[in-house]
């Protein structure tokens, strides 16, 4: 039951093949035998149990909210949740319990969802390996496969198995975990630079960015408000269009958010990709990715010519500025954003009471990690007013380009880009963590926070289909953007078939 | 040691002040070795302030003082600028606090309709040009009242910039004298009023008010085109009427509801511009005049002296009366100012820029503000000086005080009496019985209609004037009495009865045969004598001039 879609539970919950309570009661029984990923931080058991007992009298009574009534979902714990602890992996939010939900938590409630937890996250969402939170890092789920074990196993004899555990990408590795684990069929994560893609690519299953102003942020703890977005982790694309079509929409609470109505997401059941010319950006073509990836690359884009699509090169030149630019405005955008945290009114205080200043400086100190401080640091100094010139509005310029490379692709008749998400397969996290925080983002972010920075855009992760091929097992995904209702359906049929 | 001389000073005289204390301060300026300038481009203005300085040992050195206005008023609106709580004042601490007004991780702020129209509406109400595109923008510095660490303004592209504020000032020993100047308004912007820190020194605790977090406020940038005290504080007198008027904000000083914070330096004539102090936070128009002219000397005094004045914020002692650099905020500030990404730039729309089949709630019509702005202070004096013929200065007083206009104009509805036997009533009878007291109009235990019937007794001389301040005074001791009630019980009717008046002056003058052969021998001011006397027989309820006419006949006959 839990290895289906969506729409397949939704259609056994309405028959009574199985009752919300039994499905979150499975759910619940994973987590607890997967707690050692690490994927929640907070689980959240008797506030899901009731949601599906209160799901289970409106199935009874027929009256069910819709496809995603009774459905056990996860929520990033950077998503304000009302009653429910918010921390951000953070110790600055320890113990912190919001007084209402975010708009797309809300959304999910509102139509039945039963939310099982809260998953990791790197503090404050910054990060891509899910490996610098306050709780510890994530774990791949892929690295207890059998694929996965028998090929470490060959390499290294004698090595401890435990310590050779894969890292999920980040920051919303904990959601990517939590459905990649089956612990839940949905869960939402936040992306600002490629935290939703990036550990859907290295967890197999599906992660999609809408465009900016698609989904409301009210509720989301910020990183970068405006390149922020809610993101949806599945296993399927048709699971992640059903998600995307309960929280699409203008939200009173967040301006940013688009004022005309959203039509309903439906995927087509037919593929016809003769009408379709796909983008492939020679940038993205960079020494540092790994051959498998190279390989999955030009594997795909020869499936799509095959079958009648026009596949042909594309240039983004303003790509190879876009990730120090990304790194201007995320920074000055974060030391803003974390200004609020001085533990007046919420949040960790520390004992020290000499004075206010006295108090800001240490409860920041004691509860920020080094890369929320690094980053607070340098934004700071680059919004000083003998520097904001030179570097925040250079950025916006760069970012203005960036933009518009995408903006000239797509009116040069380019439908869709095809890029890889990440360079390599996840990596083991004894690797991962011989460099920092800030070399690896700038690593993992390369394909992914481009296209936060030009907003518009949709961009999706499709897994590939490790399931059924184990030797796809090091999972490489690929972005596809913009994405609408029927490419989603033309991607999924060619990847999964 | 020679006595300290004022060596610069200003001839304005401030209508605040004016009706108040009636102003005396001013007869300094002709000393010898003062010298009188008129400032750089207004040479149309009659009489300019008098920058006067001494004989310095190098020579002849005068000074100008230059003094700009930052005016922070509070926007009357039933909610917050990006928020849904309530704006009130004197609420209990902390009850009107949202989300997003304590800064909650995850809330964002949604612009508040009436507080942009408010900041149309002020912004054409002064000149301006209305930006159809604004910016709003994160000016970051720590403070406990401010939770999120940043304070959401417009610094880069204001809502409303190039405007003008006219206003007048007394420049003679009448309040007659009265001269119109006018001052450039740089920009109006929009933006959040931080909460309030109570500091308990004993315990060393701060408190911390969010109420006030979040309330929207009108930050109006006057050019520094003022040269004193008086000058700032009419202007800003002036901006308070109009924002009363406008109903944007309620500008009520004591209530903080409009803050002034002035930028001062002083230069010689022809030099350039000196360094700048900031005095912050003025709550009363009298004391931004006093703390604007105390700064310029104590300027003037530092400079002659071979100091230099440094570029601080000061805050004004009211009970000592001097500035004093403010201790907290020695450091130079950095603000990181940075575009407030969570709100799309503001766009207002005129007719002509309307896109058609506009939700009318999603936008806002520059035009149709326009059209439906109220009267301004301006105009109002303008009417009552041409609608009752009434002098400058009682236009002035009428709008001075809240409420005096309406007042004014209720009482003029119901009565007969004469415009200026009214405006004469209400500025120096009722108003002054008002200061007596304390009290504002609302307050007033006499309501318009009773006036206005008094006077109607006066006017058609069924009572004296005597009795009919003896019948005001019951009025306002005891409420709910009508003046014609008043009248009866207390028999302050003037007698009508030709006859039984006749018989009193007969009375009277057979009573005083002495007086009666002083008239007769030519002294003329005996018939006050007389006079007086009956008027204490019938209880001061006789008609004077009834009396004269009646006696005069008698004597003569």
């Amino acid at each position: 039951m839990l290895g289906r879609t969506l729409r397949e539970v939704s259609t056994a919950l309405k028959q009574g093949h199985i009752t919300p309570t039994e499905l979150c009661q499975k759910c619940l029984f994973l987590i607890k035998k997967t707690k050692f990923l690490n994927a929640y931080i907070t689980v959240s058991e008797e506030v899901a149990l009731k949601q599906a007992e209160e799901s289970e009298k409106r199935y009874k009574k027929g009256h069910s909210l819709g496809d995603l009534d009774g459905i056990p979902v996860a929520v990033k714990d950077n998503f304000s949740t009302s009653g429910i602890e918010t921390t951000c992996a953070s110790n600055m939010l320890k113990g912190y319990v919001p007084p209402y939900n975010a708009t797309v938590v809300q959304k999910l409630l509102d139509k039945g969802a039963v939310l099982m937890g809260k998953t990791n996250l790197d503090e404050f969402a910054m990060g891509s390996g899910s490996t610098d939170g306050v709780f510890g890092p994530v774990k791949n789920p892929w690295s207890y496969s059998k694929q996965y074990r028998g090929k470490r196993k060959q390499k290294a004899h004698g090595e401890n198995e435990d310590s050779n555990w894969l890292i999920t990408g980040g920051s919303s590795g904990g959601s990517a975990a939590a459905v990649a684990a089956f612990t839940c069929f949905a869960a939402l994560g936040s992306d600002t630079g490629g935290s939703t893609r990036n550990p859907a690519a290295h967890c197999g299953v599906v992660g999609f960015k809408p465009s900016y102003g698609l989904v409301s942020r009210h509720g989301l703890i910020p990183l970068v408000n405006s390149m922020d977005v809610p993101g949806i982790l599945t296993r399927c694309v048709d699971d992640a269009a059903i998600v995307l079509g309960m929280l699409a929409g203008h939200d009173p609470r967040d301006s940013t958010t688009i004022q005309d109505p959203v039509k309903p997401f439906t995927l087509p059941t037919l593929a016809d990709v003769n009408k379709l010319c796909i983008g492939i950006p020679k940038e993205y073509l960079a020494p540092e990715l790994s051959s498998e990836v190279r390989s999955f690359w030009s594997k795909a884009a020869n499936l799509f010519e095959s079958e009648g699509a026009k596949v042909i090169e594309v240039s983004l030149p303003h790509t190879s500025y876009s990730i120090i630019c990304y790194h201007v405005l995320c920074t000055s955008e974060v030391a803003s954003n974390m200004a609020r945290f001085d533990g007046l009114e919420y949040g960790h205080r520390c004992d020290i009471n000499v004075s206010t200043e006295a108090m800001y400086a240490a409860t920041r100190r004691e509860g920020f990690n080094d890369v929320v401080r690094g980053r607070i640091l340098s934004g700071n100094f680059f919004l000083l007013k003998e520097n904001y010139e030179n570097y925040f509005i250079k950025a916006q310029k760069v970012r203005r380009l960036i933009a518009n490379d995408f903006v000239n692709v797509f009116n040069s008749g380019v439908d869709v880009l095809l890029t890889p998400t990440t360079l390599s397969e996840a990596v083991p996290y004894l690797e991962f963590i011989k460099e920092d925080n800030r070399t690896r983002s700038a690593q993992d972010d390369i394909f992914t926070q481009a296209v936060n920075m030009a907003g518009e855009n949709l961009t999706s992760t499709i897994p590939e289909p490790h399931a059924k091929e184990p030797e796809q097992l090091h999972v490489t995904s690929f972005s596809y953007l913009p994405i609408t209702n029927e490419l989603a359906g033309i991607i999924e049929t060619f990847v999964v078939t | 040691m020679a006595a300290p001389v004022k060596r610069w000073s200003c001839v304005g005289k401030r209508w605040v002040l004016a009706y108040i204390d009636g102003g005396s301060r001013h007869g300094r300026g002709a000393a010898i070795g003062f010298t009188s300038r008129r400032k750089r481009g207004q040479s149309s203005v009659a009489q300019q302030p008098l920058i006067t300085a001494q004989k310095s040992r190098k020579g002849e050195h005068e000074w100008e003082a230059v003094v700009g206005l930052e005016i922070h008023a509070q926007i009357s609106s039933n909610s917050k600028l990006f928020s849904g709580s309530q704006v009130h004042f004197a609420a209990p601490p902390n009850s009107l606090v949202s989300f997003f007004d304590a800064s909650l991780p995850g809330t964002l702020p949604v612009l508040n309709r009436r507080c942009v129209e408010a900041a149309v509406m002020t912004g054409l109400a002064l000149n301006c040009r209305i930006n159809k595109k604004s910016l709003f923008d994160r000016k970051h510095y720590f403070y406990a009242d401010l939770p999120a660490g940043y304070q959401i303004t417009q610094q880069r592209l204001p809502i409303a910039v190039n405007g003008s504020l006219a206003y007048s000032v007394c420049v003679g020993k009448k309040p007659s004298q009265v001269s119109t100047k006018t001052v450039r308004i740089k920009q109006i912007q929009l933006e959040q009023d931080s909460g309030k820190s109570l500091h308990d020194e004993p315990r060393s605790q701060t408190l911390i008010d969010l109420n006030r977090a979040g309330v929207g406020l009108l930050e109006v940038v006057l050019e520094p085109d003022m040269s004193c005290g008086e000058e700032a504080a009419s202007a800003v007198r002036e901006l308070q009427l109009i924002l009363q008027a406008l109903g944007t904000s309620q500008a009520n000083m004591a209530e903080g509801q409009l803050r002034v914070d002035a930028n001062i330096s002083v230069h010689h004539p022809g030099e350039p511009l000196g360094v700048r102090t900031e005095v912050k936070n003025l709550n009363s128009a009298r004391f931004l005049a006093k703390a604007i002219d105390f700064e310029i000397e104590r300027q003037i005094h530092e400079l002659e002296n071979g100091r230099k004045i440094l570029n601080e914020t000061r805050s004004f002692d009211y009970k000592l009366g001097c500035t004093m650099p403010m201790r907290d905020k020695e450091g130079k500030q950095d603000y990181r100012f940075m575009p407030e990404p969570n709100l799309p730039p503001l766009l207002l729309h005129d007719t002509a820029s309307l896109p058609p089949g506009a939700d009318p709630q999603q936008v806002i019509n520059i035009d149709w503000i326009r059209e439906r702005l109220p009267e301004l202070p301006s105009e109002t004096r303008e009417k009552l000086i041409q609608q009752y013929g009434m002098l400058p200065e009682h236009s002035f007083a009428l709008l001075n005080e809240v409420g005096l206009l309406e007042f004014f104009q209720n009482v003029i509805k119901e009565t007969r009496a004469e415009p200026k036997k009214v405006t004469s009533w209400v500025l120096n009878i009722f108003l002054g019985f008002l200061k007596q007291q304390n009290l504002t109009v609302n307050e007033s235990p006499v309501t318009p209609s009773a006036l206005a019937e008094l006077l109607n007794l006066l006017d058609r001389k069924a009572i004296s004037s005597s009795a009919a301040k003896q019948v005001f005074e019951e009025l306002w001791r005891s409420k709910g009495k009508t003046p014609s009630q008043i009248v009866s019980e207390k028999k302050l009717e003037l007698m009508q009865d030709q006859e039984a008046l006749e018989r009193v002056c007969h009375t009277v003058m057979e009573g005083h045969p002495q007086v009666v052969m002083d008239v007769k021998r030519g002294n003329p001011r005996a018939i006050n004598k007389l006079m007086g006397l009956v008027r204490k027989a019938t209880l001061s309820r006789a008609d004077p001039t009834v009396i004269k006419k009646i006696l005069e006949r008698k004597l003569s006959s």
